[in-house]
């Protein structure tokens, strides 16, 4: 076990935790955009900014890509550190006007105006659905194409992927809600990714209900009885209704 | 063996001399770019297909470095300089110029794909301001007028 200090508490995690994680233990509220549990942290958005005291330098850092050491000492609510998360928002919020999330904490942090030329992005590249494509899905359809100020989330040339599922976990996880779905009877379209997919029905209502490709996808990585894709969730929760219903009637 | 077939044996080749290479995809490109001039599409793919990582790691690093090109380039490179000195010495009336003869932009490459206009900032001889380079040579305290002659030196 570590032990360290934030914001003068003492806490102590296992080696390996990060700063983020050893500060929600204490109950030190830390905002984070483009952190996900389930993915590996990526410092891209930069609102999760801690102080951290080397001896008599201090340094900011992201909290979620710094690792606990023994003896840290972390300031989470230093007037500093609230002026960069500030600042950081602020350009986000120059960037993204309309992203709800980031909306949110400018309010929170009381940021009124915006000092920098307005753009009207969706995305704010914290490459969270990057991520989630990769490392859950083993799919890697999209990924941060060119550089500077003309970076951003794409397929490869920009055009319909041969790779994508459809499954939608980019857009889930997206805190921009920049990833646009949508379902047009029998087809999904990734509009975001260039790409269409065709749906499969399900064997007894009928309803289009899963990308083919997700199903192929999900065949190759879990073994699971081949039945279980031909039929849809609200089919499914009926046929197992029914059945509690016959065990508990003593139908069988 | 037609010229397309015989292209595509060379990047095979191009592509396993660097397989075994860490980083060697950033390696197969550079040399991609250098003999072919450009990235295409099919090449991009068969790098990605060969050395067995995503396509989107392989468009990512081709769109990430300003020395690959996407797009078929032109026999001659065109660099002109608005570093410092030379845009004091009014590098960028030699660009205007130098647009308005090819028909191009900076950053475009002409029709027949003679030659490509890029900008650039400071060659290193700042003293023969304003300078421009094509292909290995330096032409330097330039003159608008000067421009036509020197580019018929590079057909
Ligand atoms: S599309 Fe959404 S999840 Fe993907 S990088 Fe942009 S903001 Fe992040
Ligand atoms: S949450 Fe740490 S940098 Fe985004
Ligand atoms: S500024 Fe043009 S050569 Fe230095």
């Amino acid at each position: 076990m570590l032990n360290l200090t934030i914001d003068g508490k003492k806490v102590s995690v296992e080696k390996g935790t990060t700063v983020l994680h050893a500060a929600r233990k204490l109950g030190i509220e830390i905002p984070t955009l483009c952190y996900h549990e389930g993915v590996s942290p990526y410092g891209a958005c930069r609102v999760c900014l801690v102080e951290v005291v080397k001896g008599i330098k201090t340094g900011l850092t992201t909290s979620c890509t710094c690792l606990a050491e023994e003896g840290m000492e972390v300031k989470s609510d230093s007037p500093r550190v609230l002026e960069s998360r500030k600042l950081m928002v602020e350009l986000l919020l120059a960037r993204c006007p309309e992203a709800e999330k980031v909306k949110d904490l400018a309010r929170k942090m009381g940021i009124e105006g915006v000092r920098f030329k307005r753009e009207d992005k969706e995305c704010i590249l914290c490459g969270l659905c990057v991520r989630v494509c990769q490392e859950i899905i083993e799919a890697s359809v999209i990924g941060f194409i060119n550089r500077g100020a003309n970076r951003e989330v794409e397929t490869p040339f920009q055009a319909q992927s041969d790779v994508c599922i459809g499954c939608g976990a980019c857009s889930s996880v997206c805190p921009t809600e920049a990833i646009k779905i949508k379902e047009m009877f029998d087809k999904r379209i990734l509009e975001t990714w260039h790409t269409e997919l065709e749906l499969k029905s399900c064997k007894i209502c009928g309803r289009y209900f899963v990308p083919k490709k997700e199903l192929e996808h999900l065949k190759e990585k879990i073994e699971l009885p081949e039945d279980i894709f031909e039929i849809c969730t609200d089919c499914k929760r009926k046929s197992l209704t029914g059945k509690i219903g016959e065990i508990k009637t003593g139908a069988i | 063996m037609n010229d397309k077939m015989k292209r595509k044996v060379d990047l095979e080749k191009v592509i396993n001399k660097y397989k075994a290479e860490k980083g060697g995809i950033i390696s197969v490109l550079q040399e991609i770019n250098r003999e072919y001039g450009y990235l295409s599409e099919d090449a991009l793919k068969l790098v990605a297909k060969k050395l067995d990582v995503p396509l989107i790691q392989v468009y990512s690093i081709a769109t990430f470095y300003t020395a690959f090109s996407l797009k078929p380039r032109g026999r001659h490179l065109i660099n002109v300089c608005l570093g410092t000195a030379c845009f004091v010495k009014g590098g960028n009336r030699i660009l205007e110029k130098l647009e308005r003869e090819l028909g191009i932009k900076a950053g475009e490459t002409t029709k027949e794909l003679r030659y490509s206009l890029d900008t650039v900032h400071c060659i290193g001889c700042c003293s023969l301001a304003p300078v421009i380079r094509i292909d290995e040579d330096a032409y330097g305290r330039l003159k608008q007028e000067k421009v036509p002659e020197i580019l018929k030196k590079h057909k």
